[in-house]
Order: C-alpha cells, then sequence, then structure tokens
C-alpha cells in the first residue's frame, strides 16, 4: 500500500518537472551518467562565466542561458570531445571575457610579468641589505 | 641599525595621500562611466555559423543559414516571447520589414503558444522564424542574450551587431548597415 502511495505521488510530479524542462536544453539541469564526464563538465562549467549575471560561472547561474551553455558543455564531454577545445570554441564566439581561466595573449602579458618583476625587485633590495650587515658589524 | 627613514625624502610624507587620492579618482571614474557590461559577438566580420533550425511555428518555414547566403543583405532577430525588451523593438522592426528589409527570427527557449500568442499582440515582421529551443543556435552566434539583432550581407557574412532592443533612434544606422552590407 505505501509502495503505491510513492509511486502515485512520483507520477503526480512528473508532469511538473516535464513543464520545466519543455524549453530548456536537456542537460541544463541533468547530470551526465558517468560520473567521470560529469566532474570534467563541472570542472569546466566552474571555469566558464554566465554571460547574463556576469559575476557567475555558468555552474552556478540559474539564467537561462547558463542553462544552455551547460547543456552545450555536458552534450560535447560526453560525445568526447575535449574541454580546452569546448572552452575555445565559446571563446571564439564570445572572446576571452567568457573564461575564467586567464588567457596569456599580448593585452594580459603584464599581468603575468609584473609579480616576477616585483619577485626580482624584492630580491634584489634584500640582498644589498643582507650583504651590508656584516660590514657595519665590522665597523 | 641604520635609520632609513631620516634619509626618506620631505616629499614622501604625501605619497600616501596621493595614493589615497588616486584610488578615489579610480572610483568616481568606475562610478560616473561604468565599463560597457555587454559582451559583443567575436563574429562580427566572419561568416555566419551553419544552421538549420526547425519551423518555430507550423506552416511557416524554419531558418536554414543558406538563405542568408542569397545575395541579399539580411537582419537576423534573435528574440523569445519571454522578453520584454522584445516587444519594446517590435514596432521598429515592424517598420524595418515595411521598408522591404528581409527578418529573419531565431526564437530562442520559447513555446509555440507562447510565440503565437506574442506575434499576435506585437505584429509578425518576420519571413521565417527558426525555433532555437536548446539555445545552441544562440550560443554559436556568439549571442548573450536577448534581444540582438545581426546584419548579415548577401555572401553570408555576419557585418554588424545590434545587442538589446532597437529603438526608433537606432534605424537610421540600421539602414545604413544594410545598405553597406548591399554594396
Amino acid at each position: 500500500m505505501k509502495r503505491l502511495l510513492v509511486l502515485a505521488a512520483l507520477l503526480l510530479t512528473a508532469p511538473a518537472l516535464a513543464q520545466e524542462e519543455q524549453s530548456t536544453a536537456p542537460y541544463a539541469y541533468r547530470q551526465l551518467d558517468d560520473p567521470a564526464q560529469e566532474t570534467k563538465a563541472q570542472d569546466l562549467m566552474e571555469s566558464l562565466r554566465c554571460l547574463q549575471c556576469q559575476g557567475q560561472s555558468i555552474a552556478d547561474s540559474d539564467a537561462p542561458i547558463a542553462g544552455s551553455m551547460r547543456s552545450l558543455v555536458r552534450e560535447r564531454i560526453a560525445s568526447g570531445e575535449e574541454p580546452e577545445a569546448i572552452r575555445a570554441w565559446l571563446i571564439e564566439r564570445y572572446g576571452d571575457y567568457v573564461s575564467y581561466a586567464p588567457q596569456l595573449t599580448t593585452l594580459t602579458w603584464p599581468l603575468f610579468a609584473v609579480p616576477a618583476v616585483l619577485v626580482l625587485i624584492a630580491f634584489l633590495l634584500l640582498r644589498r641589505r643582507f650583504t651590508r650587515t656584516p660590514t657595519e658589524n665590522g665597523q | 641599525m641604520t635609520d632609513t627613514s631620516a634619509r626618506a625624502p620631505r616629499w614622501a610624507i604625501w605619497l600616501p595621500l596621493a595614493l589615497f587620492l588616486g584610488f578615489v579618482a579610480l572610483v568616481l571614474i568606475g562610478l560616473y562611466r561604468p565599463a560597457d557590461r555587454n559582451v559583443a559577438s567575436a563574429l562580427v566580420g566572419k561568416a555566419m555559423p551553419e544552421f538549420d533550425l526547425p519551423a518555430a511555428l507550423p506552416g511557416r518555414p524554419g531558418l536554414d543559414s543558406k538563405v542568408l547566403a542569397n545575395g541579399k543583405p539580411h537582419l537576423v532577430n534573435v528574440f523569445a516571447s519571454w522578453c520584454v525588451p522584445c516587444r519594446v523593438e517590435a514596432p521598429q522592426l515592424g517598420e524595418l520589414a515595411k521598408a522591404g528589409v528581409p527578418i529573419e527570427g531565431i526564437s530562442v527557449r520559447d513555446t509555440t503558444e507562447n510565440l503565437h500568442a506574442f506575434l499576435e499582440e506585437n505584429g509578425d515582421p518576420f519571413q521565417r522564424i527558426g525555433a532555437d529551443d536548446d539555445g545552441k543556435v544562440q550560443l554559436a552566434l556568439g549571442s548573450s542574450g536577448v534581444p540582438e539583432t545581426y546584419v548579415v550581407n548577401g555572401r553570408g557574412k555576419i557585418v554588424y551587431q545590434h545587442i538589446g532592443e532597437i529603438r526608433p533612434e537606432h534605424l537610421g544606422l540600421l539602414l545604413e548597415k544594410l545598405k553597406e552590407a548591399g554594396q
């Protein structure tokens, strides 16, 4: 009897779910069956920007376009495409902005160079300081 | 130990204040002239991606990207019945259609009933409407929202992208881009 009730309840929820998924992409809110592939997809989705709510990744966002992007990512991963190829496909269409993974370009290279330069300057300054101390002690 | 502060130049005392003022100036610039948050398609100047969308309404043709390369410039309008600015631009699209501009629609994540009601209410300027139910073609176009309008030349190349609703003041620019695309 209890099992029958559960079954009846499940049947009632099905139309509601179907309605929600009607106009959206198939894998917007559905995970891939293969856990390894889903992990791969999830990692990529967390590093792609939602174009509607730009502070969020497509994994976090409930915007309809983020749903479409999640579905695109999952379907392509399921068909064996590499995550970086999918990222490149999106960058080709939306520019670097769509990806949270920083790209090394003619515009962004100072971001990578400045920390190295600062470490170098710090090293030079400290070396002067460390080499001076003994001579002062000797005076 | 050596006393470094004694050797610091006198102007150095103003350095923190100068840094602070510089920071305030930066914040004010950001407040009064915020950056453009629209994500433009990187495909402007490139060929329209290939797609073949099924008909969004029974009895009307769907949208195959091949028709865009038929020698005449087209407008491709990405829209949806659930999008409020799409209602705002409907009169302008109607005007463009009346002026003889072929307008092709891509209906994003929509249902037949809603789309039908939307066109009934706001007019139907479209020659063909393709149903992009999962939003794949929208992503292929590099479109980041609805509405967006692309000017495509007769060889199927995207020459211009208009982001957001077309307001009356945008009509001149769009017609000019269409004219350029037709040359």
